[in-house]
């Protein structure tokens, strides 16, 4: 088993120092997701100011894959127009659930290639989803608030 | 060597032919993962092999030879169970499709008319370190019936916490619900001094044995009555067994007492279309075709059980377990949740380690061939208590040897190497 396909460098990096972590004001949205087999965990805020992702602020408790998938996200999502950063988030959705199999875009996911091994290890795709999941929903919800 | 080692352990070792498997790279398997589920003897699959290709037919019900053959392994499978849990009577053994499913047995029919029945104004007490199977039953229970539900706190090395048991257990109180050892502490708890104070307030007391059935001897009817628990429950694969079944034993009066849970083929006496009256125990909690196969391994589970000698399980189970504790203290950094001294705890150690989160140790763990579990193991209230989110938790058997605690000891070293804590 390759520990190293999973544990990349970049992974690693970014569980030690993660980007863009805390809970910051303003926010129209937040909310607290948790992956219930496990425990892992996180409170993520989003806000949106003039079609873009002004800000992704959260407060994660979990693995390192978790962790660094949430930093990974924060850097690749805030300053993104909205319909940009969700086309990000497909493309990592479709990396997680491509068992290994398929080939990242680095242009578009940076850092997040670097969560191609993790595709591989089942267990820990959940894992790398916990935060992009979140901000799915606060993004959504942060939208709403705006419009309704 | 260390003393208390079931003896002819390699011997033993042969009967469970997973563990000449070898993992990915060629590694030898380490499986520390019993608490979870245990490994199979051969004897207990060739049983239910042999059953599924000699014997197989529906029970109780089916006029020919198979089915006197089926209905003869199944009740032959309650009279080892009851034997091997010194059943006062075996119609007191009750099959289920795990321990959950026991729990939620008793706690769901303690909210229909009766004498036991739950209601207002009563108290049903548990533990901050049950399994969340022997929680959740309890909070659904009295949040239907508008009972309160309290219960006993936790020391801070891992103990029930007592001081307060006088305030705790009242004549409100009219069920106890604990777990016999933590399935994630470690901890044995003194049943038998609970359930005597118990019984001195009326209330009925229902013990989660899930993790001391496979490691501790039980004589239930060895027992001083004030001290023996109204029902007992475990699961069939954490004792050798099979998945799918369970046990509930309890006292008589009381399941006869106790209305139906399922209602269905086998649990009745007669049906009209005006009503039902129903079949004595054990089978009127035994509605539907049950897990027949599964019965007959788990018989031959806990018989493989009983010649090996529960004491001599118990004894192995503490040796190992001192001698993992032992290891576990070398490792910079790692912290066991729950009792420290061997002598206080089952063979189930919870642990953290500074600066690597328990999936990335499992993992890492795992990449070494050594099998553990990581994360809440279904007692989140107990690592809330303990501050910890998750942890990581190996988990022994009477097949596990202290070379495999060594290659666990050295692959959490690798781990703590691996991200560089050093």
């Amino acid at each position: 088993m390759d520990l190293d396909a999973l544990y990349q460098d970049i992974i690693l990096d970014h569980y030690k120092n993660p980007h863009h972590a805390g809970l910051r004001e303003p926010y129209e949205a937040e909310v607290h997701h948790v992956n219930p087999t496990c425990g892992d965990e996180v409170t993520l805020r989003v806000h949106v100011a003039d079609g873009v992702i002004a800000d992704v602020s959260y407060d994660a408790l979990g693995c390192s894959i978790s962790q660094a998938s949430a930093s990974v996200l924060a850097d690749l999502v805030i300053g993104k127009p909205v319909d940009e950063a969700m086309a990000i988030y497909q493309d990592f959705l479709t990396l997680m659930q491509g068992k290994g199999q398929v080939e990242p875009d680095e242009d578009v996911l940076e850092d997040g290639i670097a969560f191609a091994g993790v595709a591989k290890f089942p267990a820990r795709v959940k894992c790398a989803l916990l935060s992009w999941m979140a901000w799915k929903d606060a993004t959504t919800q942060s939208l709403e608030a705006q419009h309704g | 060597m260390i003393n208390g080692l079931l003896p002819e352990l390699e011997v033993v070792r042969k009967d469970f032919p997973i563990l000449e498997r070898t993992l990915a790279g060629g590694l030898p398997l380490v499986y520390l993962d019993s608490a979870n589920t245990s490994q199979k003897p051969q004897c207990v699959i060739d049983a239910m092999v042999d059953h599924l290709e000699h014997h197989n037919a529906n029970i109780a019900r089916a006029m020919h030879q198979l089915g006197a053959e089926s209905t003869e392994a199944f009740e032959a499978a309650r009279d080892k169970v009851a034997a091997f849990l010194g059943a006062p009577s075996r119609d007191e053994v009750i099959f289920t499709k795990n321990a959950t499913e026991a729990l939620n047995l008793v706690a769901n029919t303690l909210a229909w008319p009766g004498p036991y029945q739950v209601g207002p104004g009563d108290e049903v007490v548990i533990t901050e370190m049950e399994h969340h199977s022997n929680i959740v039953p309890w909070q659904l229970l009295t949040e239907r019936t508008g009972a309160t539900l309290r219960w006993f706190g936790l020391t801070d090395d891992g103990h029930l916490d007592l001081t307060g048991i006088d305030d705790l257990l009242t004549e409100r109180t009219k069920v106890v619900a604990l777990t016999w050892v933590s399935n994630m502490l470690g901890t044995i708890n003194p049943i038998a001094e609970i359930t005597r104070r118990a019984h001195e307030v009326g209330a009925i007391v229902v013990v989660d044995a899930s993790q001391a059935a496979p490691q501790l001897p039980i004589d239930l009817a060895a027992m001083p009555a004030e001290e023996r628990p109204d029902v007992l429950v475990f699961t069939g694969h954490k004792v050798l067994g099979p998945t799918g079944i369970g046990v509930l034993w309890g006292r008589a009066d009381l399941l006869g007492d106790l209305p139906p849970f399922h209602g269905g083929g086998e649990m009745i006496e007669t049906v009209t279309m005006g009503g039902s009256t129903y079949a004595p125990i054990p089978h009127k909690f035994e509605a539907g075709t049950p897990p027949i196969v599964e019965a007959v391994g788990l018989g031959a589970a806990v018989d493989y059980l009983g010649h090996l000698g529960l004491d001599k399980v118990r004894d192995h189970e503490h040796a190992i377990t001192g001698y993992a504790l032992d290891g576990l203290a070398t490792v910079p950094g790692l912290r066991v949740l729950g009792p420290l001294d061997a002598a206080e705890r089952g063979g189930a150690i919870s642990f953290e380690l500074d600066g690597v989160h328990p999936h990335d140790i499992a993992q890492v763990l795992d990449s070494k061939g050594v099998a553990v579990r990581a994360g809440h193991h279904c007692a989140k209230p107990a690592h809330a208590r303990f501050g910890a989110q998750s942890s990581t938790r190996m988990s022994s058997y009477l097949y596990t040897t202290p070379e495999e605690i060594d290659a666990l000891v050295d692959a959490l070293e690798y781990t703590r190497s691996y991200f560089k804590l050093d």
